[in-house]
């Protein structure tokens, strides 16, 4: 790789960020220290681009930063208002298709769905509940599987095959009807494999794989998104004697 | 089982008057009188117009959710309900008995929520309707009028209110709807600075519930008669007590006593309330009527709250409120007080106890401690009863081999409250309603009745002040014979009544 190429940069919302070939737009954003709102997609994980919550224009065409490589001089649009816009709106729908209802979940504080919901000023339901009726499998002696809570961003799918080496989980259906199922004939957590040492067990953005008996342990207020916003620990990569946003402007 | 004034013989002849939403109450609730053509009242019911439906939806979810998610049911007491299910998830986690820390951290929570919940319902709801009387003009009769006349009053209400509030928050993380409590323990202790913030404020926290003490043993002793006979039948009373019979708010054991005082429950364990109480399901009402098993439904209704507490209990262990408890006790010359608005009265003794026993647990090392959780063998159905500001509250719940729900049952204060409710209502109706055309200050009766419960009818909305309010008569063909409204302003007018009078003396 020539220097050439290594300082190679691109645009978001006006500043100028340098990325390596291959990278995609939010691999640079996120090494550089800048936040783009995500759900499905994890440092370390093969990109999926199944949420669209980190939609960006890219060159005036709405993308997916997670899957969208970054090219030179590329002019990409994240903060503003149109694209919140419509980041607000997956969310309003992730919101609906499921039984989110944070006033009552344990992961309320440590929920990602919940932090960027926040984060991208989404303050109000906007579409009508699906109320869908999903069962809760508590079966596994360590964890739980709370199925009103899968937004199937797949990580703990792909945590589960390309980390642990076994395929604990899988989403099956289509459309409205996909849903996330395990390796069992019985269709239960407790009769796989499945582990509290697994990759899979700790990479849910929601509420959705659990660890039991650690229920409302953490304070309100000591909670992962009560200290700090997602912001500035949703995978950004930051110096901790730089303040945030500082890092990524090149001069 | 029918009890006097609670079904009419004849329904279809009579004129039907409604008062919805009632005011200044917790909730959303309506009454409804039906009067014949002398204006003697033949059907006074108290009708809860809110489904919640908790028991049912719950089920299927991990019981470790319970403390946080049936807490939802109530926006003013959610602490009782988040430690009643904390208190059946201890015995479901097989921890009966929590480390010292643990039961004071959540005793101080409770204790706030006591001061706070009581603070609101004398200053906010009831203080305007003892302050300026049942008649005084609707527009006038509230917490502002309150706020305009007697300042300083309104102003210590809100600020103790706000206290309990505080304690809340440094229990629970939240000033509503927290998360302090977890199955066998708490998730957090107190930090010096937490006890630093409560202790500046709580010398005069107790001074200021001391003085409502007083001003309310003055209202009562200047109501006379009137005050004493207002709404009262003889009841029985159930609450907790500790072993040693003293007031009890967190964690004791069952006692019953009759009007006379003669005890029919007498310590008894929370864990057996099924077998102590039975409920009956009437085809008007969405509540069920709650008695004891051993006395049937017709005797065996009973009253809870402040008045059955104070009532119930040998003596209260904080030097002011005793003080208080044994000057109120005189009032009933050996026997349990039945004055229903003699509640108020027991209401803010109780409120004296509750920021007396704060500023002895915030001199107790233990709420600085760090043995927050224990852990049991568990069980598969747990029970927790306790003491809500409005009454005796139980949550029982049931779980599979997973830890998720199948079956629940809670009887919330109020529900064990709804005999002691339609019966104090129908009192007024008979002593005050029947005969007269019915006027704002009579119809206000019925709601200061009710009041003085603190009935929480939805546990979930609050309705304050001087809502919009019509009453209709109508004959049962539908025929409006009469209408009287009370606009938003709080003025009273009789909009329809000239164009039915005809109609109306037909």
């Amino acid at each position: 790789m020539s220097n050439e190429q290594q300082r190679s940069t691109f645009t978001l919302d006006g500043r100028r960020i340098a990325f390596t070939p291959g990278q995609t737009i939010m691999d640079a954003a996120l090494a550089a220290g800048v936040y783009i709102p995500h759900l499905c997609h994890k440092p370390g994980f093969a990109p999926h681009g199944s949420c669209r919550v980190c939609v960006v224009r890219a060159d005036d065409r709405e993308v997916s930063a997670c899957t969208a490589p970054a090219a030179t001089d590329m002019r990409v649009e994240s903060e503003v208002a149109d694209i919140r816009a419509l980041r607000v709106a997956v969310l309003q729908m992730l919101f609906a298709e499921g039984n989110h209802v944070c006033p009552a979940c344990e992961a309320s504080g440590n929920c990602t769905l919940q932090a960027v919901a926040y984060h991208c000023g989404m303050l109000t339901p906007r579409f009508p509940q699906r109320f869908p009726r999903r069962a809760v499998d508590a079966s596994h002696p360590d964890f739980i599987l709370d199925h009103n809570r899968c937004i199937l961003c797949e990580l703990c799918v792909r945590a589960s095959r390309d980390h642990d080496g076994k395929r604990v989980f899988a989403v099956s259906g289509r459309g409205i009807a996909s849903k996330l199922i395990v390796d069992a004939p019985s269709g239960r957590l407790g009769d796989t494999d499945f582990s509290a040492d697994d990759a899979a067990a700790h990479v849910c953005p929601v509420g959705a794989i659990l660890r039991r008996d650690e229920a409302f342990r953490v304070p309100i207020g000591r909670r992962r998104f009560d200290v700090a916003p997602v912001s500035r620990v949703g995978d950004v990569q930051t110096d901790p004697d730089v303040p945030a946003g500082a890092a990524e402007v090149l001069p | 089982m029918s009890t006097p004034l609670e079904t009419a013989t004849h329904p279809q002849r009579l004129r039907r008057v409604c008062i919805e939403p009632l005011t200044r109450v917790e909730g959303h609730g309506k009454v409804t009188l039906l009067l014949d053509d002398d204006d003697q009242v033949q059907q006074a019911r108290l009708h809860i117009v809110e489904f919640r439906g908790f028991e049912r939806f719950i089920q299927g979810r991990p019981f470790w959710e319970l403390p946080v998610t049936v807490q939802r049911l109530c926006g003013i007491c959610p602490v009782s309900h988040h430690l009643a299910a904390a208190k059946a998830c201890d015995r479901l986690v097989g921890v009966p008995e929590l480390s010292p820390t643990a039961d004071k951290v959540r005793r101080l929570m409770h204790f706030g929520q006591v001061l706070q919940s009581h603070a609101l319902h004398f200053f906010h709801l009831s203080s305007p309707d003892l302050l300026f009387g049942f008649d005084d003009a609707p527009a006038h009769r509230n917490i502002v009028g309150v706020i305009h006349d007697e300042p300083e009053l309104a102003r210590r209400g809100v600020l103790l209110r706000r206290y309990g509030q505080e304690v809340i928050r440094v229990c629970a993380g939240k000033r509503i709807h927290g998360s302090g409590a977890i199955p066998g323990g708490v998730n957090k202790a107190l930090d010096n600075a937490d006890r630093e913030l409560l202790a500046a404020d709580i010398a005069q926290v107790i001074d200021w519930a001391e003085d409502a003490v007083a001003l309310m043993q003055q209202l009562f002793a200047a109501g006379g008669d009137a005050y004493r006979r207002f709404a009262s039948e003889p009841a029985n009373s159930l609450s907790l007590v500790r072993p040693d019979g003293a007031l009890e708010l967190y964690d004791g054991r069952l006692r019953a006593r009759d009007a006379q005082g003669e005890p029919i429950i007498e310590q008894a364990s929370d864990q057996d309330y099924a077998e102590l109480l039975q409920e009956q399901v009437k085809p008007w009402s969405y509540m069920k009527f709650p008695f004891i098993a051993a006395l049937g439904p017709e005797t065996g209704w009973y009253r809870v709250g402040p008045l059955a507490r104070v009532n119930n209990c040998d003596f209260i262990d904080t030097p002011r409120a005793e003080a208080a408890r044994r000057a109120f006790a005189a009032v009933g010359e050996g026997r349990p007080v039945q004055s229903v608005l003699a509640t108020h009265w027991a209401r803010l003794i109780e409120l004296l106890h509750c920021a007396e026993a704060i500023a002895r647990l915030l001199d107790d090392p233990d709420i600085i401690g760090a043995d927050l959780l224990r852990e049991g063998t568990p069980a598969r159905s747990g029970i927790g009863v306790l003491e809500a500001p409005r009454g005796t509250l139980f949550h029982h719940y049931e779980i599979d081999a997973d830890g998720l729900v199948t079956r629940a049952n809670l009887i919330v204060s109020t529900t064990n409250n709804n005999q002691a409710m339609n019966t104090a209502i129908r009192r007024v109706a008979q002593d005050a309603l029947n005969g007269h055309t019915l006027t704002e200050g009579l119809l206000n009766r019925i709601e200061v009745a009710i009041r003085a419960f603190d009935p929480c009818l939805s546990c979930a909305t609050h309705a304050l002040g001087q809502m919009p309010l019509a009453v209709t008569l109508a004959r049962v063909d539908g025929v409006v014979l009469d209408r009287l409204r009370r606009d938003a302003d709080g003025a009273v007018r009789r909009d329809a009544a000239e164009s039915h009078a005809g109609a109306a003396s037909a």
